[in-house]
């Protein structure tokens, strides 16, 4: 906790107004005791129970005394109850919640089945009952509220602190045999008094407001003491002559209440340093200055085509565009893999591709056809069809991507429902074909089941089907297989393979990995710092022009590579897509830079042999024989 | 062993651990209940009575109370008794608490679970409107205004919404009825009263719950697969957001049983809750201890068919868990 912080949460308002209330609260509290007191005993000699007037602000009370410079008065002694039932709670809170940590387990189990018995009856009501013990008056009102908060405290002290007692230096003062009660005081409890310091503060605030209520029904303060409680008590029922009489003492008991709630939270503020700093969005103004030119009839084979897709998100000075330019044609039947590292904008760009980026993203594209249609160009009902029927995701955590609250058929069956307006039943039957058809066991009975039933390579299968409850032209896999099992891991990729060639749908293939992507797609995409650098057959992979796709397919290691010598990285990291360099991107890592490289970002251009490279110094085939 | 027995039978091992729990707990409301008599400073009968009674009444009611008997065979009768209903007597008005308490009880009743169902009523649609439209960060200004409003509804209690809405409403418009029970009309202010807290709770927790299952991936699922945004919201997050509602809420129905007290005292309500004070400042104890005991079963109960919703709407958590 640095002053510098401190001061800038105490300057904010939340600080500013927390710390004015409470200063006020004190200043009253110390001082209308000292100036007001007689006046606010002395009985006017005007009217009981009078309205507002310029001598009585808030009118008068029963015995005719001034009910402003009562309230003013009762401060004090509000203030001292709230703060002595506070620190009487805490106390006892803090020796019953370290009891456990001190007595062993078995003690402290017994401990702790107790407080979670009586904190599951509110303060209040116990209060209430503890009163009949403690008597009326505001002794036995302060004991019987400081008893009801001190469970809910103790268990704070004891969660917390019991995860300080698993902590390493912990556990390395017990080996070393430090007495326990030695351990609480001289490792537990230090670095358990930040919440505990905090909680205690927003308390004053719920003791204040339930003191008053004692004193309210009359089980506190007792004449000829006051607090605002009393005084509320004495007050409503002439709230029809004077209602100032109730509502004043009403106002300060809120205000007061409030002033400690907001300390508590400017506390935390403080401790706790929370620090959200506020974030650029990105306009959702189209900054492109024209729609593509009405493709000419788009050939059938073609799935889909994107065209300059650039997705932009909030940065912390301003938005910045992790995936730019990113251009794909995809045919039917064919499986194109996007590879590149954690970061490199893969994800978002399928986010993208299957129009689902998510606020305060913003995709844009000049072209975004699917299937020849262009989808700006839809309305919203027939593009949601559209992308529903024909275009499918497959998530990369099946753990995840599956409603845990619905059977798994009716996750697949409302696909038909919703799309192609089938019955309950049909979609239903169809439901139970399409996890067959992912070979998944007994169907039937799997379809009755929730996904936790579901093992994880069975629920990316499930996922799958979910994608061919229509007739899908496209399938965004985006990772598909990299949260399961190795083993597992084939099967899936199988799947998808099969499905694409019975099918006919295309496959967008992302993937961290470029063995995953040779083995099964037939094109390759590969990206780096959010632009496609390279794009090239599977088979042209070994001749691939970048350096950087060189280097990725080098890190692969295979039968042949020898184990005694480490396996190849890629040294340094990819930059932040917030913070790129002028030049080409992969320059700082790449052994062929030079001047040119720092200075120059090259644009994707042919490089022969059906690919094209963005690089000014590609490598060459020929050259391969030779490094 | 034990744990493959909860594996085969994950429903009755969780059902007879739930409900040991609930005796266990209700052994130990009815014991307080029964100390809390003898925990009293001084003679409870001379409390009761007051300083006029002469000797032989007192000793002829310590008699009548068995209060003279061994602490063993009076907790003994005490429990015999409750097992026949028999609450004993009134010290104030010498009439049976049983009847006293058959008054009391369904004006309470009315009272709280009125409150509760409009509060979930109210609550629950506002707090998934709410995260609907902050969901990924939207509508900053919604949010902070939706803090600011629910935090002001949590920093008033219940008793002093009660003397707001008396002030506005009775005194000032003279619109409705503040005080007792007599037809539809009496239960909008203390209802009122009793749900505003409350709901500004729930309300934020459905809020940030809606909010977090909006962030999951199988809401990227379901919106991945084009259901309309009514089936995103009320079939696939609704559900996802009950369990921690429900927790809130019984939390929100133990918390209205000890706003009842308060409430039905500003408003002159004939429930147990105003009885309650009235007892405690006549040092009344039967009535006392068949209030406590009143609201600890029913707040007991209220856990327990919490806990129980839970584990048939999200089998997952709980029973692995208990």
């Amino acid at each position: 906790m640095s002053w510098s912080r401190t001061r800038h949460h105490l300057s904010s308002p939340l600080g500013v107004v927390t710390v004015a209330l409470l200063l006020l609260l004190v200043a009253t509290a110390v001082v209308a005791p000292l100036l007001l007191g007689d006046r606010a005993t002395e009985i006017a000699g005007g009217a009981l129970q009078a309205g507002p007037s310029a001598a009585h602000p808030f009118g008068t009370d029963a015995l005719g005394r001034d009910v402003l410079t009562r309230t003013l008065v009762a401060t004090r002694l509000s203030l001292v109850l709230a703060l002595l039932v506070v620190g009487i709670g805490v106390a006892c809170g803090l020796i019953i919640g370290t009891v456990p940590v001190v007595l062993g387990r078995r003690a402290g189990r017994a401990v702790v089945a107790v407080l979670n018995l009586m904190v599951a009856f509110p303060g209040l009501l116990l209060a209430l009952f503890l009163a009949m013990i403690f008597g009326v008056g505001a002794r036995g009102a302060v004991l019987s509220m400081a008893i009801a908060f001190a469970p809910s405290f103790a268990r704070l002290t004891h969660t917390t602190a019991s995860g300080v007692a698993n902590a390493d230096y912990v556990s390395a003062a017990r080996l070393l045999r430090v007495p326990r009660w030695r351990i609480l005081i001289r490792h537990v409890i230090p670095n358990i008094s930040e919440p505990l310091v905090i909680n205690a503060t927003s308390q004053v605030g719920a003791a204040l407001l339930s003191i008053s209520a004692l004193s309210y029904i009359g089980f506190g303060v007792q004449p000829p003491q006051y607090d605002w409680g009393r005084m509320l008590a004495d007050g409503l029922p002439a709230i029809y002559t004077n209602p100032a009489a109730a509502l004043a003492p009403s106002i300060m008991i809120v205000v007061a209440g409030l002033a400690f709630v907001l300390a508590g939270e400017l506390l935390t503020q403080v401790l706790g340093g929370s620090q959200h700093g506020h974030l650029r969005l990105p306009s959702l103004r189209s900054q492109r200055r024209d729609m593509a030119p009405a493709e000419t009839p788009p050939p059938g084979e073609e799935v889909l085509r994107i065209e300059r897709l650039t997705v932009t998100v909030p940065g912390e000075t301003a938005p910045f565009s992790p995936v730019v330019d990113v251009s794909m044609r995809l045919r039917r039947g064919e499986i194109v893999g996007l590879v590149g590292e954690s970061g490199s904008g893969k994800s978002l760009t399928a986010m993208a591709v299957a129009q689902l980026t998510s606020y305060p993203n913003v995709a844009e594209a000049d072209v975004h056809q699917i299937k020849g249609n262009e989808l700006r160009r839809m309305r919203p009902r027939d593009r949601e069809r559209l992308l529903g029927t024909s275009l499918a995701m497959v998530f990369q955590d099946p753990m995840s991507s599956l409603n845990p609250t619905l059977k798994v058929g009716r996750q697949l069956a409302e696909v038909a429902e919703t799309h192609e307006r089938l019955g309950r039943r049909d979609a239903w039957r169809r439901a139970v074909d399409r996890l067959s058809a992912v070979l998944i066991t007994d169907p039937q009975a799997r379809a009755k089941q929730y996904p936790m039933a579901f093992s994880g390579g069975m629920r990316q299968r499930a996922s799958i089907a979910m994608g061919l409850m229509a007739q899908p032209a496209l399938i965004v896999a985006d990772e598909p297989t990299t949260a399961l099992d190795v083993t597992v891991q084939k099967e899936v990729l199988g799947l998808l393979r099969r499905i694409s060639r019975e099918s006919d749908a295309a496959v967008l293939m992302i993937s961290h990995d470029i063995a995953v992507v040779a083995e099964n797609a037939s094109r390759v995409l590969v990206m780096y710092a959010g632009r496609v650098v390279e794009e090239l057959p599977v088979s042209g992979l070994a001749e691939a022009a970048h350096p950087y796709t060189r280097a990725l397919i080098a890190s692969i290691p295979d039968m042949s590579t020898d184990r005694s010598r480490p396996l190849a990285n890629i040294p340094g990291r990819p930059p932040h897509a917030s913070d790129l360099p002028p030049g080409c991107a992969f320059a700082p890592r790449c052994g062929r830079a030079d001047d040119r490289c720092r200075q120059a970002r090259p644009e994707l251009a042919d490089s022969g042999g059906g690919g094209a490279v963005a690089c000014w110094h590609p490598l060459l085939p020929v050259l391969e024989s030779e490094a | 062993m034990k744990s493959s027995l909860r594996a085969r039978y994950p429903w009755p091992v969780f059902l007879i651990r739930r409900l040991g729990r609930f005796v266990v707990s209700l052994a130990v409301v009815v014991t307080a209940s029964f100390a809390m008599v003898h925990a009293l400073p001084g003679d409870p009968v001379r409390g009761a009575l007051g300083l006029m009674a002469s000797p032989e009444t007192i000793a002829a009611t310590r008699e009548r109370l068995g209060l003279n008997d061994p602490l063993w065979r009076q907790y003994l009768d005490y429990l015999w008794n409750l097992l026949h209903l028999d609450l004993g007597t009134s010290l104030d008005t010498q009439t049976p608490v049983r009847e006293k308490m058959a008054q009391l009880v369904p004006a309470t009743l009315q009272l709280g679970l009125t409150a509760f169902v409009v509060c979930l009523a109210v609550a629950i649609p506002v707090g998934l409107l709410l995260g609907i439209a902050t969901r990924d960060g939207r509508g900053r200004g919604l949010h902070f205004g939706f803090g600011g409003v629910t935090g002001l509804a949590l920093s008033v209690p219940d008793y002093l919404v009660s003397v707001g809405l008396v002030f506005v409403f009775a005194v000032s418009l003279n619109a409705l009825p503040v005080a007792g029970l007599s037809g539809p009309a009496s239960f909008v202010l203390p209802v009122t009263a009793l749900v505003v807290g409350p709901a500004a709770y729930l309300a934020r927790i459905v809020r940030a719950e809606t909010q977090r299952v909006l962030g999951e991936d199988y809401i990227r699922a379901a919106r991945a697969k084009r259901l309309p945004a009514r089936l995103i919201y009320l079939r696939h997050a609704l559900p996802n957001t009950l369990t921690p509602t429900l927790t809130v809420s019984g939390m929100i129905l133990a918390s209205m049983v000890a706003g009842t007290v308060l409430v039905e005292n500003v408003f002159a309500w004939p429930g147990v809750g105003a009885e309650l004070v009235h007892s405690v400042l006549a040092k009344d104890y039967p009535v006392v201890q068949a209030v406590a005991l009143f609201f600890g079963a029913g707040i007991l109960l209220i856990n327990l068919a919490v806990d129980i919703a839970i584990a048939v709407i999200d089998p997952r958590s709980t029973i692995k868990e208990s």
